[in-house]
């Protein structure tokens, strides 16, 4: 996928985008947006009465009238922008869809050529290496490697096998090597690549819960401006003034909230458009919205919290051995250990001055490597034999208990949160290796930020208590959930959801698809099972579970800017009372100058100033609402002080200067 | 502007201040309906009673709509029987001056302009109305009307403190505790006050006084005890057609002070105990500093014109160094009069002791817009908190975003449905004022019944609508409201400003008690402070009054410059 990030003013973008503002002004798609749908009937009116003779100054008509359609123009241009962005997005996911031909296999194991678009859920498919895989599935034989960088972008392959948890695939993507059956699990036109497709293009977005409440409201809002403008109409009748139509529809259309009512859907696409850009897939804008709105997460210790793998920290010497002893007993234990924990291990031996050596050093060497039964790894060499293992193993290997003071260190190592590794020769303990899980970078200040903003972050860990809470300690998680089994983290987003709260969680095992269901916001990794991926309601393609905390922002970014924009909007009304109210009164009565607070030219500049204004505003916001206002992790007073300030106040100032500035030009250029 | 008038102000809102929390205990007690005062010894069997007598089970709570089934039936019922009253006087007693029954579409406006609580009068009383009338038809309807806006705001207030609840209270406890254990109570003690101070409180028929030439009438009957409730119940009818201008139903500047201040008693105490009830005090007191800033700048607005008198009659060689004292009494002056009309018309109360139609265009602009802006300024009792509660949700969902967070109003989410409520009863009241008022100004009948023509006429319609659907009760004195059409607009218009607001409030009350509440963090926007009390007053005056400046601009704001302008521009 283009992963390039697409300017607002991008050639690719703005010319199409152009057309479909014009496309956009077809009445039915107008009335989905109430609010722009009464302003392009205004603008209609108003060029109606300009050729049957309503308007009396047709060169001013004429302007309201042509301004009112841009204003309309302007709005869907707005929408147009966000779904560009989109579409180019689609278009080169749609490139990897290519007509692809299929084997399917049958029971009896034979295979027949198939049309990918003819396959239905259930079907099996083989896919050897070189092949694009043609739909999403399940593995259910067989191990390949896969480069799905075309969903994700990320170009190194990954390993699919059937079973665990690594064992779903997508169409669109293809294998490298081997050979894999897959079942389908997905009709045509419901693929993932499908619905991912129909994401980026807005083409199925349905207005989220919070959007039609704000629908409701700016609707209610244009309900009453139409009576008011209404009743003025009459009022102007029992006072002896005649308001012409195009006064009337332009202080109507300035009033309604047309800035709002043109941005809303901007914003909304945008914010979906911005976690793709992420990387992230939400299979709705209500889960973008949800995720604004989360009040716990729960954070998967491994891999979100911690680097997922544990690193060796220290050697602690058993009495009587020395820290080079020590250190080469561990070292050469772990020489063919390629765990993560084996290479730090001799990582940190090398640190303490050991000379790297390899495998290619010791010829007749024989290695243990870890089984389930020893639970310890280690080399037998030159007759000395080195474990390394939990302390539980070692002492079993021993047969009896180890050194006071090795068990007091296992005990000290284990009650900081850490893993204590047991080093063992030839029936002798060495001493003991600290491995301790890492703590990823940046974290605590992130949850810090947070807690200011009153989301609660909670760790779900399988580790024991001691060890849970000394990294959650380190981490900086308000909370903590040790020795946690699938069903546990289901309970606790159940507890937090009956207290009514909004819970956000990451998964990617089959056992996790419960609670992902059951969660607010349910992040599936990518690399995860179909079934997780199908529980939750946003896929993570980079595979990255503290993307969640990302995911939360954007979700706040949105509703942020469509609060700031509807505040700005309706604060906006006061300067254009201002404006276009004396100008209509000053005609009949001259004594209501003092109300033209502005001092605007004429009556005539002063309602087209107001109108033009009320146009480029739009133009204006359109930045804002495709970026989004600047997210800040401030908590809910200051943050409402700040924008307050500078959405409300400042709404209501700015269109004074605007009015007054663009009052000036005209005034100069002798248009009205 | 007088270093008494200044004095007043001061101790007037102390006083109001120092009387909040009581009264908020107080109504926190009669609304609980196992809250105990200390009235219990004697009125608990009169509770008992009336709940057996009407077949009421104090126990069971209803859900909001039987609790607004009840509360509507209980107001047609309320509204036929006084208004058959009114059609029949002359065959019931106490009617000493022989008044004939009143024609229907009077009947049908007075007996609904009572049940709604508005209080408009198109009749006088004095020469009118038998003292039956008085005291069963409308006095009757003065504590029922007032009850019933307490329970709705009871109501809501359950309703947004509850957790995922299927009830919002009983209707007929909730009527039967606050006339039983607040208003009786308060406007007996009350009217012995008044009587004090000189109110009358008899069944004997007018007198003729002495030693005039054609020996003049002077009108009486049982004024005390209908003067109570009607500043008490926020009604504002008065027993005579002066209203409290008249020295029988506000003698002295010491009636008038308390009478101001009866106005806002139980407004004032119903921002504490929804503040306590939501476990939330602090934004009561917000809601309480809100309006006292919105009262004050009012007040301090229409006295400053009041005081100013008129420069066009000064030119006259008029003196106005009193101020503008034309429709004023004297005893009161401009900063009682400025001050009791921004009181009444904050509240839905509606008395008056001044003529508003007389003040100057900026002095009568004040009240018109009091009653525009909803009445939210402590308001009618319970009223006035429903609607700033409407206002409070509005402001939360407009700026609530801007905190990233899908709004939420004390725990609850405001949602789309409750939204939908809120905004019906914005339109309602707005499409009934605006609507019926433009009607009005294009009619014929709208034009003939006015007093003045231009934009002084347009204020008077205005009003008058503003008045009716606001459920305020006021009057701009110069129209002549009394005709069929007249009465049967404003009658419609207090109908929908009353009955057709008070369903979506109660659907709302209903609505939020379904919804869990959402424990506070620090996400959760911030309910108290300076922060949120701009931001309600900024929604109150953008969303409530700007909606109105378009029509105001053609009434009072243009005769305000046209006062002000150097040479007259209209004849």
């Amino acid at each position: 996928m283009a992963r390039r990030k697409a300017s607002f003013l991008d050639k690719s973008i703005l010319l199409p985008a152009i057309w479909a503002s014009f496309a956009k002004m077809h009445p039915r798609a107008m009335a989905r947006n109430p609010v722009m749908f009464v302003t392009e009937i205004g603008a209609a009116l108003t060029t109606v009465a300009l050729f049957t003779g309503g308007a009396k100054d047709v060169a001013f008509s004429a302007q309201i009238a042509a301004w009112l359609w841009f204003t309309v123009l302007f709005a869907n241009f707005a929408e147009a922008v966000a779904e560009g962005r989109g579409k180019a997005q689609a278009d080169a996911l749609r490139r990897t869809r290519t007509m692809t031909i299929a084997k399917q296999v049958w029971p009896d194991g034979t295979w027949a050529p198939i049309k990918a678009e003819d396959l239905r859920k259930g079907n099996v498919i083989l896919v050897e290496a070189g092949q694009t895989i043609a739909a999403d599935g399940e593995i259910v034989e067989g191990v390949a490697m896969v480069d799905e960088s075309a969903i994700t972008g990320e170009s190194a392959p990954v390993l699919r096998e059937a079973g665990g948890d690594r064992s779903s695939v997508t169409g669109g993507t293809k294998v490298l090597s081997d050979w894999i059956k897959v079942v389908v699990t997905a009709d045509p036109g419901e693929s993932f690549l499908d619905r991912m497709i129909g994401l980026v293009e807005g083409a199925k977005r349905r207005k989220t819960p919070n959007e039609i409440a704000l629908t409701i409201l700016l609707s209610a809002l244009t309900i009453v401006f139409l009576v008011v403008v209404a009743t003025l109409k009459c009022f102007g009748t029992y006072s002896g003034v005649d308001f012409p139509v195009a006064v009337l529809v332009a202080l109507l259309v300035c009033l309604i909230p047309t800035t709002i009512g043109g941005l809303l859907s901007a914003i909304g696409i945008a914010g979906i458009d911005r976690l793709v850009q992420k990387n992230v897939l939400a299979m709705s804008g209500r889960a973008v919205e949800a995720a604004g709105d989360v009040d716990v997460l729960l954070l998967d210790k491994t891999g979100t919290i911690t680097l997922g793998d544990r690193q060796a920290v220290a050697f602690i010497p058993a009495t009587g051995v020395t820290m080079g002893q020590l250190c080469e007993a561990a070292q050469l234990a772990s020489i063919a250990d390629e765990t993560p924990e084996g290479r730090s291990i001799v990582v940190l031996a090398k640190e303490h001055g050991l000379r790297g050596r390899s495998l290619k050093d010791f010829p007749e060497a024989r290695f243990a490597g870890f089984t389930a039964q020893t639970r310890m790894s280690g080399v037998d060499l030159d007759g000395r034999s080195i474990r390394k293992g939990s302390a539980e193993a070692v002492r079993a290997l021993m047969g009896g208990g180890l050194p006071a003071e090795v068990e007091a260190q296992v005990k000290e190592i284990a009650l900081s949160g850490g893993t204590p590794l047991v080093v063992a020769e030839n029936g002798r303990a060495m001493g003991v290796v600290h491995l301790k899980d890492i703590v990823k970078g940046g974290l605590r200040d992130r949850f810090d930020r947070f807690r200011a903003m009153g989301i609660k972050t909670v760790m779900i860990t399988g580790d024991n208590r001691l060890t849970a809470e000394a990294i959650a300690r380190e981490a900086g998680v308000d909370d903590f959930l040790a020795e946690a089994r699938p069903e546990d983290k289901l309970a606790l987003i159940r507890k937090e959801q009956t207290k009514g709260r909004l819970v956000a969680m990451t998964g990617d095992g089959t056992n996790d698809a419960p609670a992902l269901a059951q969660a607010d916001v349910g992040v599936a990794m990518n690399t995860g099972t179909q079934a997780a991926k199908e529980a939750g309601n946003m896929v993570d393609l980079d595979s990255n579970p503290t993307k969640l905390l990302e995911i939360v922002e954007t979700g706040k970014q949105m509703l942020m800017t469509r609060g700031a924009l509807t505040t700005f909007s309706i604060a906006n009304d006061v300067a254009k009372y201002f404006a276009i109210l004396p100008a209509m009164l000053m005609g009949a009565f001259p004594a209501i100058a003092p109300l033209n607070v502005m001092r605007l030219g004429s009556p005539e500049s002063a309602v087209l100033s107001a109108v033009i204004f009320n146009a480029l505003v739009i133009v204006a916001l359109i930045p804002l609402a495709i970026r989004g206002v600047k997210f800040r992790p401030l908590s809910a007073p200051v943050l409402l002080r700040r924008n307050l300030a500078l959405y409300g106040a400042g709404g209501i100032l700015i269109p004074f200067a605007g009015i007054k500035a663009i009052d000036l030009i005209i005034t100069a250029l002798h248009v009205a | 502007m007088t270093i008494f008038g200044w004095i007043q102000l001061a101790v007037f809102t102390g006083l109001l201040l120092s009387m909040t929390k009581p009264a908020g205990l107080f109504l926190a007690r009669v609304l609980d309906p196992a809250g105990r005062t200390f009235l219990d010894p004697i009125l608990k069997p009169v509770e008992r009673l009336a709940y057996r007598a009407m077949g009421v089970k104090p126990a069971s709570e209803q859900s909001w709509k039987a609790y607004a089934f009840s509360l509507m039936a209980f107001s047609a019922a309320g509204t036929a029987f006084s208004f058959l009253i009114l059609r029949h006087q002359d065959l019931l007693p106490l009617n000493p001056q022989g008044f004939g029954p009143m024609s229907g579409h009077l009947a049908f406006n007075t007996a609904v302009s009572f049940a709604s609580n508005t209080n408009w009068q198109n009749y006088a009383g004095e020469s009118t109305l038998s003292y039956f009338s008085q005291m069963v038809a409308l006095t009757f309807q003065n504590f029922a009307s007032a009850a019933v806006g307490v329970a709705v705001a009871a109501a809501l207030v359950r309703g947004i403190a509850r957790h995922a609840a299927a009830t919002i209270g009983n209707f007929w406890v909730d009527l039967i505790r606050v006339t039983l254990y607040l208003l009786l109570p308060l406007s007996l003690v009350y009217g012995i006050l008044l009587v004090w101070q000189g109110v009358p409180e008899t069944f004997g028929a007018n007198v003729k006084a002495a030693g005039f030439e054609a020996g003049q009438v002077i009108a009486r009957g049982p004024v005390a005890s209908q003067e109570a409730i009607k500043m008490l119940g926020t009604n504002g009818g008065g027993f005579f057609n002066a209203n409290s201008a008249h020295p029988f139903e506000n003698p002295t500047p010491l009636s008038n002070f308390i009478e101001m201040l009866s106005i806002f008693l139980i407004p004032a105490g119903l921002t504490w105990y929804f503040g306590a009830s939501v476990k939330n005090k602090r934004h009561g007191w917000t809601l309480w500093g809100v309006m006292a800033f919105l009262f004050l700048a009012a007040a301090v607005v229409c006295w400053r014109a009041e005081a100013a008198g008129n420069p066009r009659l000064a030119a006259l060689g008029v003196s106005q160094r009193q101020g503008n004292m034309e429709g004023k009494e004297v005893r009161f002056g401009a900063a009682s009069s400025a001050l009791f009309a921004t009181v009444t018309t904050d509240a839905s109360c509606g008395a008056v002791n001044a003529m508003h139609d007389s003040f100057t265009p900026l002095g009568g602009l004040v009240p018109l817009v009091n009653i525009q802006l909803g009445e939210v300024v402590f308001g009618g009792v319970g009223s006035g908190l429903y609607g700033m509660i409407i206002f409070v949700v509005v402001a939360v969902f407009l700026a609530g975003l801007m905190v990233g967070r899908t709004p939420e109003y004390l725990g609850k989410k405001i949602e789309a449905y409750d939204v939908k409520l809120c905004v019906l009863y914005v339109i309602t009241t707005i499409l009934a004022t605006l609507g019926f008022a433009a009607a009005a100004a294009l009619s014929k009948w709208g034009v003939a019944g006015l007093g003045n023509s231009g934009p002084h006429g347009l204020s008077e319609i205005l009003y008058a609508y503003s008045s009716c659907a606001g459920n305020n009760g006021s009057a701009f004195a110069g129209l002549n409201g009394g005709g069929f059409a007249y009465n049967m607009t404003l009658g419609l218009a207090m109908l929908a400003g009353r009955f057709l607001v008070i369903v979506p409030v109660m659907a709302l009350a209903g609505n939020l008690g379904a919804k869990k509440i959402v424990p506070a963090s620090g996400g959760t926007f911030p309910l108290s402070g300076f922060t949120f009390g701009a931001l309600l007053v900024s929604t109150i005056l953008i969303v409530g009054a700007l909606t109105f400046l378009p029509a105001l601009s053609l009434g009072p704001i243009v005769e305000h410059f046209i006062m002000r302008a150097t040479t007259a521009l209209f004849g």
